[in-house]
């Protein structure tokens, strides 16, 4: 019998080296847009990329912008935000945007290189213990030592970040790894047995759910980032319930975007800088609805002061997050998007409770109007610079993110969203220099879009290297700086806790953000004139190139209303801080 | 017991009744495992009294953790939530409050002495029904499996006839009857 075989016929198509798995297995998952930083332990991986058309690398300047990039892309997208970075350096400088990714609950892939097999422990050059370091701040992490595990373990990743509650998930590939010839094996059947998120919410907690919501007289919903995470469709949900229920709806701050901001029964923001509604109304309630929020401090306040009257629902896919924090009446646990349809076909034709009254009594608490501030002729005052971007920009198709302070909560309190995935943050971390990057992610994943990177000038240039990112691909990223010249928060509770004894939070030897934003290549405007800030605002806009903005504000604004620490919801300060709102207790909490 | 402490950085100073449990805690046998369990109960503040693992199933890779944590009811709940977190964990089952939980630790006492204290020692040995492993002119090593609190009392008797060292397993557990978990 003739035995010779065709040449194609050898060749089994399913055998290829560890970078290509690599490659292979990010195409199948969907990937067009990664972000990362060569070295010599992903120098396989970085060859396999080299001539690849379908996925785009953006060259970061710093592994930290590379995580916060992904984020960005990822919170935008819905899908997993990718980053590729080196060993040692490379991993350690990737640890801050896992851990905010973790806080959060980004789906994101990081990828980092290892040292091969055969050195690592011998404390070889760039080498780390990646998956030890990542191991608490990560929702997974791997090692993999064969190459033959490798695309199972990458499909894996992505199903375990996308899923459930979703998180960071890392994937430490030796060097020798990655030379190796290996099996690609796609994702189509990959599970682990191990790991099986409840996504349907139970029978008995909607039905018990639903007697307390149709006898409810003071109700409100109180939602999360869950609702953004579960997908358009969540917050579509959300929308068709608070329709048929006419309930009152608040939102933590990463949970901004699932209700419209102009919708009639929207209480703004809740928690420590929120509205004095919402905060109110929290307090009063006698049934409150938590929807994929977790009851950070951020967001109680005090906690045995904590709605008291209330009962309450909580809907979370994480088990943990029920009873963490505050004992909840009915825990569901479940996808929003899940619970909340079946909230909504229970509900069916029930004829709501009249809550007149207590859409009434809101009407008072909104009527203090708690947001209003001293408008200056001579100073832009920075809610005002934020309302003027929003004014100028809400309707285009715009994308928000920020950095962390002052700016961060006065963004939250006067640019309005009515739409999910269009404000970037980081919530749980509270991590200065997130939104630089972040912009950059998110622009690469909408290149058409506006995206501004709401700053201060203390936040924007702990990560300010990533400008230089935004001008080599051509990414038109608009960073618009309140510069007070102060680290504003830090300022505030100086004065608030510590007798106005401003300890090193001013920022001496600011640079020139104009001849800066020139130096990279962009486009640097200047403004301290609040009858000029509207055109230069819209040149801004209207430039085709990263622009950094240097909008000088007042310097010492607080940023208010603010429930002091240890303090309960009803006891918020709304425009003057007189430095005796925190007792000794609160002083010692953060 | 107050179901709300007053703040969430309170927890710790709030007077509430510790409980100790016996935990099961079944994982994928896969590196680093272990390190994410007890490095979570480092991370949140969690206690562990005592700590054993072993391959229970070989065609499954799954390995049994035991775990003797104490805590309030509300660490507690927290402790088996935060576990089964982790994507590895395939199951927690809380052995003492299923009321049907059986524990068994194994412990090697090794005791050094000679004449009465040497002979009051084998005669405590043989009450407990500790076997003796090794023995030289001048000491014994006992096997004494049982109960966590019936080794405490041996080596609290062994004490002051020449108590050397004492080498224990930690806490196993597994349910009554029939069925499995």
């Amino acid at each position: 019998m003739d035995t010779q075989t065709k040449p194609e016929a050898q060749t089994d198509t399913s055998q290829m080296t560890g970078a290509e798995i690599v490659i292979k297995a990010l195409k199948e998952q969907g990937v067009d847009v990664m972000f990362g930083y060569p070295g010599g332990a992903v120098l396989p991986i970085y060859d396999a990329l080299f001539t690849e058309s379908s996925i785009r690398h953006v060259l970061v300047r710093h592994e930290q912008g590379a995580g916060h990039a992904a984020e960005g892309y990822a919170r935008s997208t819905g899908k997993a935000g990718v980053a590729l970075v080196t060993s040692g350096p490379g991993a350690t400088n990737m640890v801050t945007p896992i851990t905010d990714a973790m806080m959060d609950s980004i789906p994101m892939v990081v990828l980092t290189g290892q040292v091969p097999t055969h050195l690592i422990g011998t404390d070889a050059f760039q080498e780390c213990d990646t998956v030890g370091i990542t191991r608490c701040c990560a929702k997974h992490n791997y090692l993999v030592t064969d190459v033959n595990e490798l695309a199972r373990t990458i499909h894996e990743a992505f199903l375990i970040a996308t899923t459930g509650r979703p998180g960071p998930v890392v994937i430490d590939i030796p060097k020798d790894v990655q030379f190796a010839t290996g099996t690609y094996v796609g994702k189509k059947g990959i599970h682990k047995s191990t790991y099986k998120p409840q996504t349907q919410p139970s029978a008995h907690g909607i039905k018990h759910a639903m007697q307390l919501m149709k006898k409810a007289r003071r109700p409100v919903f109180y939602t999360g980032g869950g609702v953004i995470n579960a997908g358009p469709e969540a917050s579509a949900a959300l929308r068709k319930l608070q329709a048929l229920t006419g309930f009152p709806v608040t939102s933590t701050l990463m949970g901004l975007g699932a209700f419209p901001a102009s919708h009639e029964d929207w209480l703004g923001m809740l928690g420590m800088h929120g509205s004095y509604e919402a905060n109110h109304a929290m307090h009063d309630c006698d049934l409150m609805i938590c929807v994929g929020a977790r009851f950070d401090d951020r967001v109680t306040g005090r906690i045995d002061a904590f709605s008291p009257g209330s009962k309450k629902i909580h809907i979370d896919i994480d088990p943990s997050s029920i009873n963490k924090v505050i004992r909840a009446d009915v825990p569901i646990i479940a996808d929003c998007g899940a619970a909340l349809e079946a909230l909504i076909k229970a509900w069916g034709k029930t004829k709501p409770q009249d809550i007149t009254e207590w859409k009434e009594q809101i009407g008072r608490w909104r009527a203090r109007d708690c947001f209003a501030y001293g408008n200056s002729q001579t100073e832009i005052k920075p809610q005002y610079a934020i309302e003027r971007l929003y004014e100028l920009t809400k309707d285009r198709d715009t994308y928000i993110s920020t950095e962390v302070g002052q700016h961060q909560m006065w963004a939250a309190q006067h640019y309005h969203f009515e739409e999910p995935n269009r404000w970037m943050t980081s919530g749980g971390l509270g991590t200065m220099g997130y939104g630089l990057p972040a912009a950059v992610g998110i622009q690469a994943a909408h290149p058409n879009a506006l995206v501004v990177d709401i700053a201060g000038e203390a936040s924007v240039q702990m990560v300010l290297q990533e400008l230089s990112t935004a001008v080599q691909h051509k990414l038109p990223i608009k960073i618009f700086i309140l510069n007070n010249e102060w680290m504003g928060m830090v300022r505030q509770w100086q004065e608030l806790l510590h007798g106005e004894r401003y300890s090193h939070s001013y920022s001496e030897s600011l640079p020139d953000f104009v001849k800066l934003a020139e130096a990279y290549g962009g486009l640097g405007l200047i403004c301290d004139d609040p009858g000029e800030l509207d055109a230069k605002l819209q040149e801004m806009i209207d430039y085709d190139g990263p622009v950094v903005f240097d909008c000088r504000v007042t310097k010492a604004e607080n940023c208010l209303p603010m429930i002091p620490s240890g303090a309960a919801h009803n006891e918020m300060i709304l425009s003057e801080i007189t430095g005796e709102e925190i007792d000794e207790a609160g002083r010692k909490l953060v | 017991m107050s179901d709300n402490p007053a703040s969430a950085y309170d927890m710790s100073h709030v007077e509430e009744t510790e409980e100790r449990r016996t935990l099961a805690v079944i994982v994928d046998n896969e590196p680093g495992v272990l390190g994410r369990v007890v490095g979570l109960f480092s991370a949140r503040g969690y206690n562990i009294e005592s700590l054993t693992v072993a391959e229970v199933d070989r065609d499954r890779h799954r390995s049994r953790i035991t775990i003797v944590t104490t805590g309030t009811a509300h660490t507690l709940e927290q402790i088996e939530a935060q576990l089964l977190r982790l994507v590895p964990v395939a199951n927690v089952t809380d052995i003492t409050k299923s009321k049907r939980g059986l524990e068994r630790e194994l412990a090697l006492i090794k005791v050094a002495g000679e004449g009465e204290k040497r002979v009051e020692a084998l005669r405590i040995s043989e009450i407990f029904r500790a076997r003796v492993i090794d023995t030289t002119n001048k000491s014994f090593i006992f096997e004494l499996t049982g109960a966590s609190d019936k080794i405490d009392q041996f080596c609290a008797l062994m004490e002051p006839l020449g108590l050397v060292e004492v080498s224990r397993t930690g806490v196993l557990s597994i349910k009554r009857g029939a069925e499995k978990g």
